[in-house]
């Protein structure tokens, strides 16, 4: 098994510990001392860092929510002086002002050196090929990853998305062993290869490739692996806390290792805040342990996971998550019901006869509709079988959601072709 | 007797749709001789027999349309009252379930054929077999 840092890949629980402890005393510290907003929480909820005694004292201090990020927007949280920031990224910002999260140097260099642990744990090397398929820009997925690859000193081809033909050309060319991209694109370019006629396994030099940006099922995971012939790591991460490698897995695929010497995290009840035990989901909070810029308290993720606490094969002590289970901000509610499309998708990756991309429109009179392209190799020309298919689809989803869909069988090739972050979700609904 | 093919194609019930498929098969100089149109809730499946079947499957699913070439069988019929009777008679005798057809008039008003898709192509053929019926032989 391979480390990046072995020493503290495998730092003893009570080192880990003491570390966390350490590292988390010192930055309650700094940001009550430098950051306005964060002083005045504290002193609200009646709070000093003094009154932190042991690591299980963080309950105690107010969450950091997305809504703070923009109280004293932009530059409010910042425990340095701006002149030392040397870098920007945004959430999407889809829905209004974009979170803005600023690095150091040093944040930079320590965000490189969490991914370059995360790449060497999954088996790569020097000399490896990583085809770097997300957005470069404002999104921090592509930089941190390319950063972290180079720490390791494999070759970087930063692509960013789409032009997917110019996507297999590099492949082909270059030799590229491994991609990191977002799981709707994968399929796509999967799709793509196939429909070209082009034998990922034996043309290509493929062997793994880091998916991230978006939540995915299982299904679709192992859907990607067999068109591809490759291993695929599920990577966590989020805009707030670095962007990737924040969790990932190792070559057990067991949850993803969360590096608790720069995160501590926490499982709480979304609904209470309390928190919640090793093993219940919850929502998951992490606190910046090791960041210079913008450290982060107790910030909701707004992701739903547990914590696996029981040790891993791989001899890693930093404790994991299971996959994300859902991003409270993906929920909808229809008739009554909360999905998520990790649900759906579920459902629609595990049933023969679908095709990679879907989608579900959110009608007026609170109706679902479930847009499922069908896949074109199973296609046999009988109308009975797709009159199964789609009550297949129907009921299996309404087994899994208790909400009775209408579905629409589409041809391959019929809804957009998503090449950063898909939209699966459009809803139509007025109220 | 041998199998005659008839290519279907997956569509959303939307406007244009066949436009796009029979110009396809216009541009390409192939002809259709039959052609029905099965449509559900939604979708349906739009159904071919042309001159040049394995020609217009290869170009039709190059063209990105979900396409599937399928195995028929043509029996002639009477061009007269009671010719489909005749020849649907024999088929239930058999046990056949037809599961769609369409109807290839070769030379007008003298000669029609019924073109059936069924659940086995072979074993009703075999069934078939020494009934007093003339079937249609392939195109290409």
């Amino acid at each position: 098994m391979p480390f990046w840092n072995k020493e503290l890949e495998t730092l003893p629980r009570q080192k880990l510990e003491e570390l966390q402890f350490s590292r988390l005393k010192k930055v309650l510290t700094r940001v009550y001392q430098k950051v306005p907003h964060y002083r005045k929480k504290f002193q609200d909820t009646g709070i000093t860092p003094t009154k932190l005694k042991s690591l299980d004292d963080i309950k105690y201090f107010p969450f950091t929510t997305k809504e703070d990020l923009f109280v004293d927007y932009p530059y409010g949280l910042l425990t340095v002086s701006p002149e030392k920031v040397i870098r920007l990224h945004t959430s999407s910002g889809t829905t209004g002002k974009p979170k803005a999260i600023f690095f150091s140097k040093k944040d930079i260099n320590n965000s490189a050196e969490l991914i370059a642990r995360c790449l060497v744990m999954t088996g790569a090397t020097k000399g490896d090929i990583l085809q770097n398929s997300m957005t470069y820009g404002l999104f921090t997925g592509a930089f941190v990853m390319h950063y972290g690859a180079e720490k390791v000193g494999i070759l970087v081809i930063p692509a960013g998305p789409g032009n997917t033909e110019r996507q297999i050309n590099l492949m082909k060319d270059f030799g590229t062993t491994m991609l990191h991209i977002t799981p709707s694109y994968a399929l796509y370019v999967a799709s793509v290869l196939y429909d070209k006629g082009i034998d990922p396994k034996k043309e290509l030099k493929l062997k793994r490739a880091y998916l991230g940006a978006e939540p995915y099922s299982e299904e679709t995971r192992r859907k990607i692996e067999n068109m591809l012939g490759i291993d695929i790591y599920n990577c966590y991460g989020l805009t707030e806390m670095n962007g990737p490698g924040v969790g990932f897995e190792c070559p057990y695929k067991d949850g993803l290792h969360i590096w608790e010497d720069n995160f501590l995290m926490e499982i709480i009840n979304p609904e209470t805040g309390e928190p919640l035990p090793d093993g219940e989901i919850g929502e998951l909070v992490l606190t910046t342990l090791n960041r210079e810029a913008m450290p982060l308290i107790r910030y909701r993720t707004r992701d739903l996971t547990r914590i696996i606490s029981e040790p891993c094969r791989c001899g890693r002590t930093h404790r994991r998550i299971s996959r994300i289970l859902g991003r409270s901000d993906d929920m909808f509610i229809v008739k009554g019901v909360n999905i998520f499309p990790q649900q759906i998708e579920q459902v629609l990756m595990g049933i023969k006869g679908v095709a990679q991309n879907y989608q579900i429109v959110l009608e007026s009179y609170d109706e679902m509709v479930v847009r499922v392209e069908i896949d074109r190799e199973l296609f046999d020309g009988k109308i009975e079988k797709l009159i199964k298919l789609k009550e297949e689809i129907i009921e299996k989803i309404r087994s899994a959601t208790l909400v009775k869909p209408k579905v629409e069988l589409l041809e391959p090739g019929t809804l957009p072709v998503s090449e950063g972050k898909a939209k699966r979700v459009i809803d139509k609904r007025t109220i | 007797m041998d199998k005659v093919y008839i290519i279907s194609v997956f569509a959303e019930n939307k406007p244009g749709r066949l436009e796009r498929i029979t110009k396809v098969l216009a541009e390409a100089n192939i002809n259709i001789l039959a052609f029905s149109i099965t449509s559900t809730n939604g979708f349906g499946i739009i159904k071919f027999m042309v001159d040049r079947c394995k020609e217009a499957f290869q170009l039709l699913k190059e063209k990105g349309f979900t396409v599937s070439l399928n195995e028929t069988i043509g029996i002639e019929m009477k061009d007269q009252p009671g010719g489909l009777y005749e020849v649907v008679k024999i088929l239930s005798s058999k046990g056949i379930n037809i599961e769609s057809a369409a109807v290839y008039v070769a030379e007008t008003r003298k000669k029609a054929y019924l073109i059936v898709e069924v659940e086995d192509t072979q074993k009703a053929m075999e069934a078939l077999k020494g009934e007093n019926l003339i079937f249609l032989k392939p195109i290409e």
